[in-house]
């Protein structure tokens, strides 16, 4: 604990130098930017900026992704309160009751309760995140391959089948990232996979041109095809600020909301939707003013807003101490980490510990530069919708183009680039999830060498697989996990009217009454 | 008919009160027309619900005939010109506002183009400073 701390302060002493406050300042800037704008965000930005991990240091590389992955958390709830339109998956739930505030004549409340809650939520996550990663990390060294096989496996299931509204869909796209992951020439045998004859794809898809590819190019056809729309009306709004009484309102929803942000994220399953939704929920029922809710009650925005910003800090955990991503710009980040030859995985820690101690300091440093940013600042981001979309767009798409090109400089990745945009945008057009495909075709690769790993020390045994006893309960889990809604179905109740099933029951109330 | 171009500020409010004056002297109908190219998530010259129901308000008010349309995804110029091709379309009013010729390069000047290609009279107005 003590050398952590020393560790920690060294870290400081590394993220306060110039260049590194600057690349934070960059990272925090764009971060917040990509929040505000609806449909780009943190992980397409990181994807987008992958080519700078050639000529920038490490620390300030990462520094900066950190800051755009915090800054997006941040970004999305001015637009979500100010325009209804949720910036980020993440604050559609502030929408529900910062727009009703800010309808009423109370946005400067909203968006003050918004900010201050998310740094609220942003540093304790982050101390949080200094005190367990390091933990897991030991843990984790100990774990042999079928365990750590295990953990992967968990975290390819629970992204599947957890989120999102259609198991279905949450498989194809898992599916279709497997088999993009699996291009190229097998390390063990030599032999050509999926390379369609062309030397080129010996070394595999790159993954920056697949993260380009889907995040990037696929927005940016479904927005062309979808252009011309009504625009939406801004509320004015002066200073963010908030009295005494919301004050009182909102400290106790923010540290519950950490407190459901923080565990939700650093789950595979959990994303950030998951937390803010059960935040509402918790804050509905604990309200001493529930008759607000649905008209614009403080704490239906300080509760998920924090939710989402300790989920962001839980995210790191497990990337951070097991190299496992649990959401887009983690699996983005994770492939920075490989392009600088660091490997991600239990042993980070040991290994590179002033790059990722430099990192927790910056976050603490970028959260504050957020609340300054966007405090007196939310209005001015507002003004930022006003970008005409073509030149938005127009702009992503020179990055995006340059990006894929950079990593190889062969013109076939130009064309790979068209082919997965255009697979982007068939996703869209039919609600597959975006986060399975990247998992798959990041975690792929890793799960077949654990896999092959494991089988090769068991002598070629499957039951090799079953002897870690983290090994089989994660399995366990996994298995729970997946025939939890069979059981739910036959219980003749399904999951969705489990959470569903109180609203409802407030509804029928508010009708008869 | 009298055309307005209408934008959600004072322009557009200093255009439709000389519209109105216009139409009751020359005892004709109003058409307003409040366009938006659709192309960003927020143009602040789009009137929004209040805007419009205080404006449907005053046309009420006053007692002429009129119309108020608001088109999406179309090109604020093509539109109005495409409008003033009307047979019954007399007089096209909108608001300016100063631009130096730099601004014009940059950022183009919709009153300008009207004015120059419009085949009808146009009648350009200020706001009351």
């Amino acid at each position: 604990m003590l050398d952590n701390l020393g560790w920690l302060i060294q870290g400081f002493e590394q993220a306060a130098t110039p260049m590194n406050l600057l690349y934070a300042c960059i990272g925090v800037l764009l971060g917040t930017a990509v929040g505000v704008l609806p449909g780009i965000g943190p992980a397409m930005t990181v994807a987008l900026l992958l080519p700078i991990t050639y000529n920038v240091s490490p620390s300030a590389a990462f520094i900066m992704f950190a800051g755009i992955f915090y800054g997006g958390m941040y970004g999305g709830s001015t637009t979500s309160i100010l325009l209804n339109t949720p910036g980020e998956s993440s604050s559609v739930i502030t929408a529900i009751e910062g727009n009703k505030m800010a309808k009423a004549g109370r946005a400067a409340q909203a968006l003050a309760t918004a900010a201050i809650g998310s740094f609220v939520a942003g540093t304790i996550g982050t101390v949080l995140l200094a005190l367990f990663a390091p933990a897991i990390s030991r843990f984790a060294v100990t774990l042999g391959a079928p365990s750590y096989l295990a953990i992967m496996l968990f975290a390819l299931v629970a992204v599947t089948a957890v989120l999102g509204s259609s198991k279905l869909r949450g498989g194809i796209s898992l599916f279709l990232g497997l088999a993009i992951g699996l291009v190229g020439i097998d390390s063990l045998t030599g032999q050509a996979r999926a390379t369609f004859g062309l030397p080129q794809l010996s070394d595999g898809i790159d993954i920056v041109v697949i993260a380009v590819a889907v995040f990037a190019l696929g927005e940016a056809l479904w927005v062309a095809a979808h252009l011309r729309q009504k625009p939406a009306e801004v509320i004015p709004v002066g200073r963010p600020w908030m009295g005494k009484s919301d004050w009182r309102r909102s400290w106790k929803p923010w540290l519950r909301g950490t407190a459901y942000g923080f565990p939700f994220g650093a789950l595979p399953a959990g994303g950030a939707e998951l937390p803010t939704f059960l935040s509402y929920i918790t804050e509905k029922k604990l309200s001493k003013h529930p008759e607000e809710f649905g008209k614009g009650a403080i704490e239906g925005v300080a509760g998920p807003e924090a939710a989402n910003n300790a989920s962001a800090a839980g995210t790191l955990v497990p990337m951070l101490s097991l190299g496992l991503p649990t959401n887009a710009t983690a699996a983005v980040m994770l492939t920075a980490f490989v392009s600088y030859g660091i490997q991600p995985g239990p042993t980070l820690f040991d290994k590179e510990p002033l790059l990722i101690w430099t990192l927790i300091a910056s976050l603490f440093i970028g959260n504050f530069l957020l609340l300054v940013l966007n405090l007196p600042l939310a209005p001015l981001w507002a003004k930022l919708l006003r970008t005409p979309r073509p030149y938005l767009y127009a702009g992503i798409l020179f990055f995006a183009t340059l990006g894929a090109f950079a990593v190889n400089i062969q013109p076939l990745d130009l064309v790979l680039l068209l082919v997965f945009g255009l697979l982007g945008l068939m996703m869209r057009r039919f609600g597959l999830p975006v986060l399975p495909l990247i998992i798959g075709v990041i975690l792929g690769p890793r799960i077949e060498r654990q896999l092959r790993q494991s089988l090769q020390l068991g002598g070629g045994e499957w039951g090799s697989l079953f002897t870690e006893p983290v090994a089989i309960g994660v399995y366990v889990c996994m298995a729970l996990l997946l025939l939890a809604p069979l059981v739910l179905k036959l219980m003749h109740r399904s999951e969705e009217t489990l959470l569903l099933v109180e609203d409802d029951k407030d509804q029928r109330e508010k009708a008869q009454a | 008919m009298i055309v307005v171009g209408y934008t959600a500020d004072q322009y557009g409010q200093a255009a439709l009160e000389h519209a109105m004056t216009e139409a009751s002297l020359r005892g004709t109908g109003l058409l307003v027309v409040n366009s938006t190219k659709g192309d960003a998530y927020v143009d602040p010259a789009f009137a929004g619900a209040p805007e419009v129901h205080d404006v449907e308000e005053r046309l009420k008010t006053s007692g002429l005939a009129y119309e108020l349309t608001q088109p999406v995804g179309v090109d604020p110029v093509d539109e109005l010109l495409t409008v003033m091709d009307r047979p019954d379309a007399e007089l096209l009013v909108i608001g300016i506002r100063h631009r130096n010729p730099v601004g014009k390069l940059l950022l183009g000047s919709v009153s300008q183009q009207l004015i120059l290609e419009c085949q009808k009279p146009v009648l350009a107005v200020k706001p009351v400073v």
